[in-house]
């Protein structure tokens, strides 16, 4: 299939047009979606007009930007003015914001073409896609295997060739794991780079947008149009987008490399194979590869399961009843409250804002939060050693291939522990990409991941480059 | 002191909203008064997606209103306050907690009584809720409107110490504390617009022996309600110590018509906030220069206002020095001292300004070089004080200078020779009551000055006519 940097060479030297990049992209949607329900809204209209403008602005000879004419999937918890943003919720179904989030507006302005909004676990809460309120996405390498989650739709949009570049969402491991589980590859821009105004909040200090894309020039190329400060978002970097395309050719020679044991201990045998070969290929390239162990990584899991759901507790309150959204009528506001959140949020939802809602509570705050709080002040320390003897980290990302729709839906743990190699780099806030690296024995995608420090993007994509080249 | 002798012992929790151009969190105006619902955005509704962005004038403020009050000025964090209630499009809000940007400070009133701050953090505003129906009443109401022009307008809250003793030193308390706000252009500090809002911690104890229990009242919207309900409040605990009882924390109502506090919710239903640092701003640590710039351009408080004032006036009457503090914390000192300078005498520039200025609609919009003028016509006897409210009045109205208003008013003062005659011919043609006068009943002093006032269409100067009085006796 034809990459995003091909077609939007091809878009801006004139050998095609937006028009029929974007036609193209929605035929294979209307081909292939009603199996893997990639999508909860196609947009047919306003992509169309987002290319008659790209193709306007080439016949104009104006440069139309660096994504002309790419079709992008968007995750539906971007909000995107005039378009329904649901973030996969019966709460907000039917509710089109009045503005766009800055990615959007970014990307339009690099030319790209918005297809449609993506399924997702319910506010991202998930790893499996299986938690939408819309019903789940299937696994374009097996019908009946998950995509992985939350941001299953837009890696399963790419993953089966219906637009060249998603958007999705990470707070956890939320693009990693399905772009792991899909085959494609994925990025968790250091916290900071990307804005996430306009991201519908799962938890704030670890949420970040980063693209999903079937190679990693793709995926930097896309990085570069949406990263760079945003005086609409506090916590965002004051700094331009980091020169990742530039970097892409670099290599990794002279790399120290750290192959972490906590990002391959209970990983399935194929995966760890994956991950040592990937070990290899690196060395091979000229890295040095040194084996480490930072064990203040297992205590992630927990401590994530702590602040994440703690930061919704607080996200998710505005969806009352009273503004927007859902309402179901009660005698009183208390109760009317009471009972839109309870029609409205979806089992997943409802457990994780109850653990948040007692990790706050009086008396129990510094038990649990506060507690939490400093593990991951524990693990970014950890992190901070290992950087002294390591530019990069190499791991598994997901601990097995896409499991089968509905084996993990029962056990909200074993579900979970799917996020076990992706939270570290979510709580330290660092930068962290999954690239495919060979089959699992079943015959599906295996994605191993490489970690860097904060805004060593560069340095992470050339590495990720090597080993696309050496799948 | 409470009836029973008990002593008051009152700290106040002021909410100020800052004069900012802008909200706390977004570009959206902060005006009062505008339809509702019209300044709003994503981020004031907190619709899915916002964030907030801290306003750097609203910073500043909050530093203006600590320097003022000599806090310390430290490095401080934004913490969510979670709560459910229409009026907050969140559900929580944005507040600061446990590191607050100004701590420890002092506020000295009038009369010498030092009274601690605690602390003076910055916050945002909710909306405001109004419940319509039959009864005007939240209970029975039909439904509840929300405007959401107010949600995160920038506040900041002011806690004193619990240094308090009486309603009337709380009264006293928020009008310096006012009158400080004014004047470094934080807060127009309008209680009956709700830009100043005080709640009273209120506790009685035996003089000397530990604080009581406290009860927070609310709803106080002028200092005399506050005084009252300061009162009231001491009262009713003072009668359950009284009866043998104990007072229960709670949170309790004033209701101005009936003159009592209720209770509104016990420290049973009190709310866990579940406090947390939030996550979408960053910790706010002021530099020295920051603080030095914002500290350098604070104008003169008011207490260095009233000393100078004191100082042009020479010495003062008790009467005279409230009215010197009242010209102050109507930010009105500088046109008494422009009168002065203009070669007003300083007790009347003082009297006009307090009384009469101070009682326009508002008294900022005069132009004062147009007062100066006007007090220096009354100061050479150009015009009675009579003439020279009423033209003040139609200043205010008009906007016109005062020259022009006395002309068309046909307000110049009858001169002296002209009063002379006039005064012998009232008195000739009320013999009885010149006799009665001068055998020493002074009331009809003020007969005669009205019958001349009469003759001469309000022309003539009142004292003038009592002194030709006392002249002819």
């Amino acid at each position: 299939m034809t990459t995003a940097v091909e077609l939007a060479a091809a878009v801006r030297d004139g050998t095609t047009t937006a028009r029929a990049t974007t036609e193209a992209a929605l035929a294979a949607v209307a081909a292939n979606d009603r199996e893997l329900h990639a999508f909860l809204h196609v947009d047919r209209d306003g992509a169309l007009a987002a290319a008659d403008r790209v193709d306007a602005l080439t016949s104009q000879g104006r440069d139309p930007g660096p994504l002309a004419g790419v079709p992008v999937a968007l995750k539906d918890n971007l909000c995107t003015q005039g378009v329904p943003t649901t973030a996969a919720s019966r709460i907000l179904e039917g509710w089109v914001p009045p503005y766009s989030a800055t990615v959007v507006d970014r990307l339009v302005a690099a030319g790209a073409i918005p297809i449609g909004k993506t399924n997702l676990d319910e506010f991202a809460m998930g790893s499996s896609t299986e938690n939408s309120a819309f019903g789940p996405t299937r696994n374009p390498h097996d019908h009946g295997r998950v995509p992985g989650g939350s941001s299953g739709g837009s890696a399963a949009a790419v993953a089966a060739g219906m637009v060249a570049i998603g958007l999705g969402s990470d707070t956890g491991g939320s693009i990693r794991q399905p772009a792991a589980l899909c085959g494609v590859v994925g990025v968790k821009p250091t916290y900071g780079m990307v804005s996430r105004y306009g991201l519908i909040a799962f938890a704030s200090s670890l949420d970040q947008i980063g693209p999903l894309a079937t190679t990693v020039a793709d995926a930097a190329a896309c990085l570069e149009a949406i990263a760079g400060h945003d005086p609409m978002d506090a916590t965002s970097l004051d700094e331009p987008a980091p020169r990742v395309v530039a970097a892409l050719d670099r290599g990794v020679d002279g790399a120290r490399v750290g192959l972490v044991a906590e990002l391959l201990d209970g990983a399935a045998p194929d995966v760890v194979v994956a991950v040592e070969r990937a070990a290899e290929a690196l060395e091979a390239a000229g890295a040095h590869v040194a084996e480490l162990t930072l064990p203040e990584l297992r205590l992630g899991l927990s401590a994530y399961y702590l602040i994440a759901p703690a930061e919704a507790s607080s996200n998710l309150a505005r969806y009352d009843g009273v503004r927007y959204g859902l309402r179901v009528d009660a005698a009183d506001v208390q109760a009317m409250n009471v009972a839109t959140r309870t029609r409205g949020f979806g089992d997943e939802v409802k457990r994780r804002v109850m653990l948040g809602t007692y990790a706050l509570s009086a008396g129990y705050y510094d038990a649990y939060y506060g507690r939490a709080q400093r593990v991951r002040t524990l693990m970014c320390r950890a992190f901070a050693t290992a950087w002294e003897r390591c530019d990069l980290l190499l791991g598994a990302t997901a601990p097995t291939t896409a499991f089968e729709l509905g084996a993990k839906t029962a056990d909200p743990m074993a579900m979970y522990l799917s996020d076990v190699f992706t939270i570290p780099s979510n709580l330290s806030g660092e930068a962290a990409i999954t690239v495919p690296f060979g089959r699992g024995d079943d015959g599906l995608p295996i994605g191993v991941q490489l970690l860097g420090r904060a805004r060593a993007e560069p340095r992470v994509f050339a590495a990720a480059r090597v080993l696309e080249a050496a799948a | 002191m409470t009836a029973t002798g008990l002593e008051t012992v009152v700290g106040l929790e002021v909410h100020t909203e800052l004069k900012t151009a802008t909200k706390l969190f977004c570009g959206c105006r902060n005006r009062f008064g505008d339809e509702p619902n019209t300044n709003v955005c994503p981020v004031c509704l907190g619709l899915p997606g916002s964030l907030p962005v801290l306003n750097r004038r609203a910073v500043e403020l909050a530093m203006a209103i600590g320097t003022a009050l000599e806090c310390e000025i430290r490095p401080s964090i934004f913490h969510r306050k979670n709560y459910f209630y229409p009026d907050m499009p969140k559900d929580y809000q944005i507040s600061q907690y446990d590191e607050p940007i100004n701590v420890g400070g002092h506020l000295t009133l009038p009369d010498g009584t030092v009274v601690g701050i605690v602390r003076a953090h910055i916050e945002e505003d909710t909306g405001k809720t109004t419940h319509v129906g039959e009864t005007g009443r939240i209970h029975g109401a039909d439904r509840a409107l929300v405007d959401y022009n107010r949600a995160g307008v920038p506040l900041v809250e002011i806690v004193s110490a619990p240094d308090l003793r009486s309603g009337e030193a709380a009264r006293a308390y928020v009008t310096e504390l006012r009158a400080i706000l004014v004047a470094t252009g934080a807060s127009d500090g309008r209680m009956e617009e709700g830009s100043l809002r005080v709640d009273a911690n209120v506790s009685v104890r035996e003089p000397g022996a530990p604080f009581g229990t406290r009860c927070e009242v609310k709803n106080m919207n002028s200092l005399r309600s506050l005084q009252r309900a300061v009162e009231h409040e001491a009262e009713r605990q003072a009668a359950v110590v009284a009866a043998g009882g104990t007072v229960e924390q709670e949170t309790r109502h004033w209701d101005e018509d009936a003159g009592r506090t209720v209770p509104l919710r016990s420290k049973e239903e009190a709310y866990d906030y579940r406090y947390f640092p939030e996550p979408d701003l960053l910790p706010l640590a002021p530099d020295a220069t920051w603080r030095a710039a914002v500290a350098a351009s604070l104008p003169p408080m008011p207490r260095a206002r009233r000393a100078v004032l004191v100082e042009r006036l020479g010495t003062v009457t008790d009467a005279q020095r409230d009215q010197v503090a009242s010209v102050v914390a109507d930010d009105l000192d500088a046109l008494v001292v422009a009168a002065v300078d203009g070669g007003v005498a300083p007790q009347l520039a003082l009297a006009r300004v307090a009384n009469e200025v101070a009682a326009l609609g508002d008294p900022h919009r005069l132009d004062a070089s147009g007062v100066v003028a006007l007090l220096a016509m009354e100061a050479r006897g150009d015009l009675s004080a009579t003439q020279t409210k009423a033209v003040l009045q139609r200043m205010a109205e008009t906007g016109e200078d005062p020259d022009a208003i006395a002309a068309a008013m046909g307000l110049e003062q009858i001169g002296e020779d002209a009063l002379d005659a006039t005064l012998d011919a009232v008195i000739a043609a009320h013999t009885d009551e010149w006799a009665r006068y001068r055998e020493g009943d002074e009331k009809l002093a003020q007969f005669f000055v009205g019958q001349v006032m009469r003759e001469t269409g309000g022309k003539a100067d009142g004292k003038a006519v009592v002194a030709g009085l006392v002249r002819r006796r």
